[in-house]
């Protein structure tokens, strides 16, 4: 589904990522784990489209969108729930998830606004309250939320364990597995390898800038290097 | 007590079309965060493009001001496109000298244009006068409020109700997640300046049906529109909308304890001593 090929980029001259070739199967779980640092969010911004400079090949579905503007990738099936979750504070919660259905600008959402409320039950109690009144798990349920209104064939999430306490944490991830269920790949970014380890099917390493490793999540949870380095056994 | 309800009254209808002036400047600065200095300019335009829907159409200004609005909104938006656009991300001292400069060209546009003098229409309603009670209400003054509570009510439903207005408002807060959810926020940035200044302008022709337009009718309202924003908290649609009503009541309240002619004095002095004491305003939060 998604096709990145030699893909190098940054902020500026420099690039932050280089040379990264990466593959995500039609509804497969992907996880980016390494340290802080070490690219995970540059990457995705590339995937996204907000990185200024890049270079390289990433193809989804077939085509290449490495110069497709980023308000234009979200209709072709990619939804990304970015690192500090970045919910529209002032707006209601029913107004984020309606943002996150802008592409398709249609007032007919109710099975979409089911399915997530389906998701996370505290979502529909808290429709009418502004976003940014909630606490920081409630608000990374809104920007899962609004990410599955976009109606992703692949969702992405950066880091959407960090800051939140253990239970939530866990609830997150369980919420991961059930929209992978639905036939949704996803691309998850973690710093929490062991647990993020648990929930996907493969995994790539990321160490200044470049893929280190890669594997299913048994390989690397068996790797030497990975127990040591980021498992810490 | 006649006396402060009759200041009163006039001043809620006043205030509700300071409002609508007001509006624009607050819109513009909460989605593109620039102060836009040249905005009672775009006023001054709108109150021309009423004079002359008034003068050759044969329309009346409050029905003019949606001509206003739809000239400078064209107007607005290819300004954002071809120059506020460029300093989008600019230090603020470069923001300041692009919309002085625009505020300079727009208004000695005008005097070459439109020449110097004061231009006033008439209409059939001008002199008249309800009572109400036992307040008078000067049926220019109501027909300018009822305006103005229409315009802002409108307002209201395009943001809260239309993918538009939820694209604009989520910009204001965050572009960088609109943007990931196929929001052009260039586009939106174009819109936005257009409805303000749009919205200026049209509350401008609202303001012609009582008063009169000359090229350096913008520096007649330049501080009132930033007194009112500042009171109601700069970038808050709704913040504007109240601290005109307050702006207009604190002005009209003021002829009775001082002369008419130093009723920008009342208003000069307010808008001090916000910026010492509570310059977020008065609905603002700190952030913004």
């Amino acid at each position: 589904m998604l096709r990145m090929r030699d893909l190098s980029g940054g902020y500026g001259p420099r690039p932050v990522i280089s040379r990264i070739s990466l593959d995500i199967a039609e509804g497969e779980t992907v996880a980016l784990l390494g340290a802080n640092t070490a690219g995970k969010t540059t990457l995705i911004r590339a995937i996204v489209g907000t990185l200024p400079s890049v270079s390289g090949v990433i193809a989804f579905e077939g085509r290449d969108i490495v110069q497709l503007p980023a308000h234009r990738r979200v209709a072709l099936g990619i939804a990304c729930v970015p690192e500090g979750r970045h919910v529209f504070g002032q707006m209601s919660v029913r107004d984020n998830l309606m943002m996150g259905a802008y592409h398709r600008r249609t007032e007919d959402l109710g099975s979409d606004l089911a399915d997530c409320f389906a998701l996370f039950p505290r979502v529909r109690e808290r429709q009418a309250q502004a976003a940014g009144t909630l606490s920081g798990g409630e608000q990374q349920m809104v920007a899962i939320c609004r990410a599955l209104m976009a109606g992703p064939r692949l969702l992405v999430l950066d880091e959407p364990s960090h800051g939140l306490a253990p239970l939530m944490v866990a609830e997150v991830h369980g919420a991961i597995r059930k929209v992978n269920a639905r036939g949704i790949g996803v691309l998850l970014v973690e710093q929490n390898v062991s647990s993020a380890l648990k929930v996907v099917d493969r995994g790539y390493v990321l160490e200044s800038g470049a893929i280190a490793l890669s594997g299913t999540s048994r390989d690397l949870q068996d790797n030497d290097t990975v127990r040591r380095t980021y498992l810490g056994i | 007590m006649i006396a402060v309800l009759q200041a009163l009254a006039d001043g809620l209808m006043i205030g509700g079309v300071y409002g609508v002036i007001a509006v624009g400047l607050s819109l513009v600065f909460g989605v593109l965060g620039i102060v836009n200095f040249a905005q009672a300019e775009f006023m001054m335009l709108g109150m021309y493009v009423a004079w002359f829907a008034w003068r050759y159409l044969g329309l009346d200004p409050l029905v003019g001001a949606a001509l206003s609005f739809v000239a400078v909104f064209c107007l607005g938006a290819l300004v954002q496109r071809l120059l506020i656009q460029r300093i989008m991300k600019a230090p603020p001292v470069a923001q300041i000298f692009l919309t002085v400069g625009l505020l300079i060209v727009l208004e000695n546009s005008a005097l070459l244009l439109f020449g110097p003098e004061f231009r006033t229409v008439k209409t059939a309603y001008q002199t008249r006068a309800l009572m109400i009670g036992p307040i008078f209400v000067s049926v220019s003054y109501l027909s300018a409020f009822v305006a103005a509570v229409i315009v802002s009510g409108g307002l209201w439903l395009v943001l809260t109700r239309t993918w538009i207005g939820r694209a604009i408002r989520a910009t204001a807060q965050n572009p960088m997640a609109a943007t990931l959810f196929g929001v052009d926020t260039r586009w939106i940035y174009a819109v936005a300046f257009g409805l303000g200044t749009g919205l200026s302008a049209l509350g401008g022709g609202i303001v012609l049906s009582y008063s009169s337009v000359s090229p350096t009718s913008g520096s007649q309202y330049v501080v009132l529109m930033f007194t009112v924003v500042v009171l109601g908290g700069l970038g808050s649609v709704m913040g504007a909308l109240v601290g005109g009503v307050i702006v207009g009541m604190i002005q009209s309240l003021s002829t009775l304890v001082m002369p008419i002619q130093l009723q920008n004095l009342a208003l000069f002095t307010i808008f001090i001593a916000l910026l010492a004491f509570r310059p977020q305003g008065l609905l603002g939060s700190p952030s913004r």
